[in-house]
């Protein structure tokens, strides 16, 4: 799988909620593209990620 | 020859920029020839578009706006004209991202923030003493008519949730995210790529302290998100918000958003 440009290996199937938890994302905080289209934050936990998929994942810092 | 004076097309015989500033101004006037200045004559082409000046008068309101608009590359004018955006939060960003735009000519703006200014704003936002205890919306439209009276200014001075992100950015082309915490940011983002299927966001993470200003750039991560700061330098305590690296990163922003409203998608 593709995350922000670098290929990752997908280890085993996990949601991509579970995945954003594994790598400590603050879920508040982010937005995730999945093949070109935003991921409703309500779906993450439905949402199965497999090896062709391609993330993009932003995470906001503070200031203004 | 058909040339654009001052925003009026007129037939002229004039062969050079200087012969049309003999036509109708005085030798000290400046003559700005397809957005340049120019100090020395220049032969025309048909179509050319000039401005002659008079410097320290006011002139007639119907030339008024071509005359602001003279050093703008030929063209873009119309296209800014009917632009339509939206900034959420004007702060740091947002106020300094407003005073581009009303320069350059976008057509239309929607303020939104729900707060007042007050004094910790000074040190990088686009407002002065005498707005302490305005509402920003309205401190800002109060700048940006004295610019550009030539635009249209809507606000709201109201906190922007997920519920009303629909309602209130609907039929803007282009939604400016400035807002100061990073949790809100997301709440936009999120919001309106999920709610407004054709919208544009022009958003902005990592630009406080003062590290390098050659850090700060524009991405675009999504299809629809263009990102611009360095991503990583979060405001935080012991490190602060100032004007060079907010409004670096702010004009980041604004040209983006030129960008797009004349049809440049690439960052």
């Amino acid at each position: 799988m593709k995350v922000n440009g670098h290929l990752v290996e997908l280890k085993k199937q996990q949601s991509l909620y579970e995945y954003l938890m594994e790598k400590n994302f603050k879920l508040t905080l982010i937005a995730v593209e999945r093949n070109g289209e935003i991921v409703p934050k309500a779906t993450y936990k439905e949402v199965l990620l497999e090896e062709e998929d391609t993330l993009e994942i932003v995470q906001f810092v503070g200031g203004g | 020859m058909k040339l654009t004076v001052n925003g009026n097309e007129m037939e002229l015989a004039c062969q050079s920029a200087f012969e049309v500033r003999e036509q109708i101004g005085r030798q000290t006037d400046i003559v700005i020839l397809n957005g340049f200045q120019i100090d020395k004559d220049c032969q025309l082409s048909e179509n050319d578009v000039l401005s002659v000046i008079q410097k320290g008068v006011m002139p007639k309101e119907e030339e008024l706006e071509s005359m602001m608009m003279a050093r703008h590359t030929p063209h873009v004018h119309k296209q800014l004209k009917e632009g339509r955006v939206a900034i959420a939060g004007l702060g740091g960003l947002g106020s300094n991202i407003a005073v581009m735009l009303a320069r350059i000519g976008v057509g239309q703006l929607l303020l939104v923030d729900f707060d007042i200014v007050e004094p910790s704003n000074l040190n990088r936002q686009s407002y002065y003493i005498r707005h302490l205890g305005l509402p920003k919306t309205l401190a800002l439209k109060e700048q940006l008519e004295e610019i550009n009276p030539f635009i249209t200014i809507n606000t709201e001075t109201i906190k922007i949730t997920e519920e009303n992100v629909k309602q209130l950015f609907s039929g803007y082309d282009i939604v400016c995210e400035a807002f100061d915490k990073p949790d809100q940011k997301s709440m936009l983002i999120n919001t309106a790529l999920e709610q407004l299927p054709a919208v544009k966001i022009v958003s902005a993470s990592g630009m406080a302290g003062y590290e390098s200003s050659n850090r700060i750039q524009t991405t675009r991560p999504m299809k629809r998100l263009y990102l611009c700061g360095d991503l990583e330098t979060g405001a935080r305590v012991g490190r602060g918000l100032m004007a060079p690296r907010v409004q670096i990163c702010a004009g980041h922003q604004a040209n983006m958003i030129l960008r797009l409203l004349i049809g440049q998608e690439e960052i």
